[in-house]
């Protein structure tokens, strides 16, 4: 009979009834292959393997990490609500300690959502990671959390959302953004400026093995866990890193996916994108949900599987050995980036401009935030988006000192209420969310 | 008139039944040695002065196949078993004689590696070396592609007596639970048609000649005939049994609870609209999980004859039995004691009784009453707990779609049925102390007989349809049909029905209980490659729905 030797936590919500459209991607068929697989393992007889409803989550929740315009229900559909609730479901498992770790195979996918949301980008309205990690820090008060994103594609919603933020460390690991959407995650991205090196954005050229992956893991994601000292690790497990994936041009397998679940020992996974539906996600989440669980993987491997053939070329090799040693170099730097980025108390604009690709939809936005020592750092959020609407976003870290939170209170009292659709001011101090 | 019969594990309850109710009621003592002489003197007693050519319907429900796996006593059993990717199989291995061999289906149902002919041969070469005369045989995905199995079956079908494959099981996907299934069906295989066909040849001899029914797990029947493919199903009838038998007190269009105290447990139920909520995916007991089709019931260590204790000033009840009660002989203080000492219950020996419980009594600085009285409500609620537990787990089961999560239903039970020989005294007490409506089923000491008695026959069938590879099948009842790129859900739920109209016949169905069909399960999926649409897959699962069979309105009453 077997047996977990770690508790693991299951929700599995493959919306069978949501597609983005017929034959999007991101369709009912999705997890329909995978549901088959781990049905027929007999995952959920194993014992230590608990399986747990998803929940849905609640306007409040969603206010803890997005701002959404014109309103949370514009822009959400059934599906996504549950699929986030599915990720707040294993964390409260994990963080109530009913089991040691937990994993979410849910669709809508979310990470590339971003704090300010018009509607959907690359698949994805919330961000499913984000909200669950703001209901964590404030239901159970937990300081430091990792979030390591290994999906292909760049996790610039995620990114974009704790951009700010010292006590959570983004690590995103994707192929390189000059042959991929979104088209960032470049070395330089570092974090904002009370937070550089906070963010570590890992390119991998195309062609990458499951070696190119380890290596990665082994030198450069795990030493930097080691001195950052999470109290949480999340892990976004996209599967689109798979050598079958259509989406994309990467050569990672099963075996690779399992083995980098049990270097990385993430207490939370959740599913992110992966398209090949067939012939990689099947094996890719069992792989998974046995490395969780401490349990043999070593019989998880597709039927086409040929390691010869995807090994990766000597110049590939050693492209990826000089991006992991320019981000540990950053990595090390990172105090001194914060002091250099600017003098505490200044105000500092940056402007962005932002695509939704899914819902066609253009954004620009002239960001404002306090230079701090002490805290993440105020900031607001001036956004228009076409089509849609002009809103001002004030946002207070959970950390906030007391001279960024008045200057969160003055941003939001000063906006002219006349001149946006909307105002919101997030003030995660004491998790309230206004509006005028 | 008709017969059922449920042979448990202290007791064997028979009643005959016509369209006026009960005509006779009998109560023997099982003796689990001898099942056979067991059932033989229940059917004699029930029989006698009556004319076997009225009886128009038999139905046993039998501890056999349970008996035989809680003592062990199965026939040896040899395995084929091909996985191909995933988890390494030699973990569900269910004895010595267990294979694992090449050849792998993947979950659309195409071939990834074949079979080995040589590896097979030299396997059944081997086995029927050692003896072996039964063997079961079970692919990963089978019930996409059973093409693998029935490829080694005719290698190695010389070789053995019986041969038994997984997609036969259940259109159900979960390999493991198919392998202990397809394991238990080969293991207890002749042990059940020697049993059966000799209390077919007696009861012919008694002049009773229609065909035997047998009861299931899922509380419905299966004539004789099929039971012989599956003799695992009839595994746990017993509780169905009971279960069966609550359903004409049950509400309708409510919720209500069944609950079984027997005297070392107490058996657990949910009716919906009289209809008994089956296992999602089959019999699971402790370690022991099957694709068996069973009704949803937990057994919990409380019961009658549950014994006593004081412990850190606490009252302890069961999870044990230690022998029964004081009152009736035995030497630890049980609750049917404290019935006793109550004065509710007027049988056994009261100073006996009241020697148990004046021994907790002194430990709880009580008088003899209070304490009976205290151990009386403490059983109630331990009860009730377990029984609020279940209805919590059940209303926290993970749904797989929107629809389905935001209709999710939830249980909540306005009624209690009691069934078993303290009943009356219990549901007194449960209505006191909850204020939920609690009844203790009429003929509650043979309601399992009647149960069984008026148990109609189920089955279940799943059918998948893939316009892709342009093909329904159904892989259980060795079905598959080629289809055009057109066919639709009108198309499927049409075979479908058919095919459970079939089997049900076939099972020994009367034709005029045959419109509780019910379609549990409809998905429909677009298969897209490299994005435009392929074709699509169906999938559905429709089942004759558990209930009774029609025409004894008057038992009910």
């Amino acid at each position: 009979m077997l047996k977990a030797l770690n508790k693991t936590g299951l929700v599995f919500f493959p919306a069978f009834d949501w597609a983005i459209d017929p034959t999007h991607p991101e369709r009912e068929e999705r997890l329909l292959y995978t549901q088959d697989q781990v049905t027929e393992e007999g995952i959920f007889d194993i014992s230590g393997i608990i399986e747990y409803k998803p929940e849905l989550v609640t306007t409040e929740d969603i206010r803890r990490a997005h701002f959404c315009a014109p309103d949370e229900e514009t822009i959400t559909t059934q599906s996504h609500l549950i699929s986030a609730g599915g990720a707040k479901a294993i964390a409260d498992a994990v963080l109530n300690k009913e089991v040691k770790s937990g994993f979410a195979l849910v669709r809508p996918p979310g990470h590339h959502s971003m704090r300010v949301s018009h509607g959907g980008r690359g698949f994805c309205h919330i961000n499913i990671e984000a909200i669950m990690v703001e209901y964590i820090r404030s239901r159970f008060g937990v300081k430091k959390i990792a979030i390591i994103d290994t999906d292909c594609h760049h996790g610039d919603g995620t990114n974009d959302i704790f951009w700010h933020d010292p006590d959570v460390l983004f690590i995103s690991l994707h192929q390189d953004g000059r042959t991929m959407y979104p088209g960032s995650g470049f070395p330089g991205e570092l974090g904002g400026p009370n937070a550089k090196g906070s963010n570590l954005n890992i390119p991998l050229p195309p062609g990458t093995s499951t070696k190119g992956y380890l290596y990665v893991i082994e030198n450069c994601v795990l030493p930097v866990l080691e001195e950052f000292k999470p109290d949480l690790i999340v892990n976004s497990a996209g599967q689109d890193n798979h050598y079958t994936d259509p989406l994309t041009n990467m050569n990672f397998s099963a075996q690779g996916y399992a083995k980098l679940t049990s270097l990385l020992k993430p207490d939370i996974a959740v599913l992110e994108g992966g398209y090949s539906i067939e012939g990689a996600l099947p094996y890719v989440n069992l792989g998974i949900i046995l490395a969780m669980a401490g349990l043999d993987y070593s019989g998880v491997v597709e039927p086409d599987y040929n390691p010869d053939r995807l090994k990766q070329s000597v110049s590939i090799t050693d492209k990826i050995k000089k991006t992991a040693d320019l981000i540990n170099s950053y990595w090390k730097q990172k105090d001194e980036l914060r002091q250099k980025a600017g003098t505490p108390g200044d105000l500092q604009v940056r402007h962005k401009e932002i695509f939704y690709d899914t819902d066609n939809i253009f954004e620009r936005q002239k960001e404002t935030v306090r230079i701090c020592r002490d805290c993440g750092g105020c900031f607001e959020i001036d956004s228009t988006a076409t089509p849609g609407g002009h809103i001002l976003a004030v946002h207070i870290p959970i950390n906030a000192c007391k001279t960024c939170i008045e200057t969160g209170y003055k941003f939001f009292d000063k906006a002219d209420a006349g001149k946006f659709d909307k105002v919101f001011l997030q003030d995660r101090t004491k998790d309230t969310y206004e509006i005028k | 008139m008709i017969i059922g019969i449920d042979v448990g594990g202290t007791h064997t309850d028979a009643v005959l039944l016509s369209s006026n109710g009960i005509e006779k009621k009998v109560k023997v003592s099982t003796d689990s040695t001898d099942l056979f002489h067991t059932i033989l003197s229940g059917f004699s007693q029930l029989l006698d002065n009556i004319d076997p050519k009225k009886i128009k319907r038999v139905v046993i429900s039998t501890t056999l196949t349970t008996n035989a796996i809680v003592q062990q006593n199965m026939n040896p059993v040899g395995m084929i078993v091909s996985a191909g990717p995933g988890i390494d199989p030699a973990s569900f291995k269910t004895g010595k004689h267990y294979y694992c061999v090449t050849g792998s289906i993947n979950h659309r149902g195409r071939e990834k590696a074949p079979v080995n002919k040589m590896e097979i041969e030299d396997i059944a070469r081997k086995m029927k070396k050692q003896g072996i005369e039964y063997v079961g045989v079970v692919g990963k995905f089978c019930v996409r592609n059973p093409s693998h199995e029935i490829l080694i079956k005719r290698i190695s079908n010389k070789y053995f007596k019986k041969i038994f494959l997984g997609h036969h099981v259940s259109g159900n996907l979960n390999f493991p639970r198919r392998i202990a299934t397809t394991h238990l069906n080969a293991a207890v295989f002749s042990l059940h048609k020697s049993f059966f066909e000799a209390v077919k040849q007696s009861l012919e001899e008694k002049g009773l000649t229609v065909p035997i029914q047998i009861l299931k797990a899922d509380g419905g029947t299966m004539s004789l005939e099929s039971s012989m493919s599956f003799p695992g199903q009839t595994v746990l009838s017993g509780p169905a049994a009971s279960i069966m038998g609550a359903i004409p007190y049950a509400p309708e269009n409510q919720d209500a609870i069944v609950l079984d105290i027997g005297g070392t447990t107490t058996d657990i139920a949910f009716l919906v609209d009289k209809a008994p909520l089956l296992e999602p995916v089959g019999i699971r007991r402790g370690q022991y999980k099957s694709l068996i089709r069973s009704l949803r019931t937990d057994s919990k260590g409380i019961g009658g004859d549950s014994v006593v204790r004081v412990k850190d000033k606490e009252l302890v009840i069961g999870p044990d039995r230690k022998g029964p009660a004081m009152a009736f002989g035995g030497h630890e203080p049980t609750p049917t004691d404290a019935l006793v000492v109550l004065g509710l219950m007027d049988e056994g020996n009261l100073q006996n009784a009241r020697k148990g419980i004046h021994a907790i009594a002194l430990d709880l600085g009580l008088t003899d009453d209070e304490a009976a009285d205290q151990i009386f409500k403490k059983c109630c609620s331990i009860i009730l707990k377990k029984t609020f537990e279940m209805i919590d787990k059940l209303n926290s089961k993970p749904v797989y779609t929107v629809h389905e999560f935001l209709e999710g239903y939830k249980i909540s039970p306005r009624k209690i049925l009691l069934l078993g020989g303290p009943a009356p005294y219990f549901a007194k007490k449960i209505e006191e102390l909850y204020q939920i409506e609690t009844v203790a089923v009429p003929e509650y000491s043979v309601a399992n007989a009647i149960g069984a008695a008026l148990a109609r026959t189920t089955c279940e069938v799943s059918l998948n349809a893939d316009t892709e590879h342009g093909i329904v099948t159904a892989h259980e009842e060795d079905f598959a049909e080629p289809i055009s790129k057109t066919y639709s859900d009108d198309d499927l739920i049409e075979t479908a029905y058919a095919l459970l109209k079939e089997k049900a016949i076939n099972s020994g169905a009367d034709p005029d209980n045959l419109d509780e069909v019910e379609v549990v399960e409809f998905q429909k999926f677009n298969i897209v490659r490299n994005f435009s649409p392929r074709g699509k897959i169906f999938r559905t699962k429709i089942q004759l729905k558990p209930g009774l069979i029609k025409g004894f309105e008057k038992v009910l009453q």
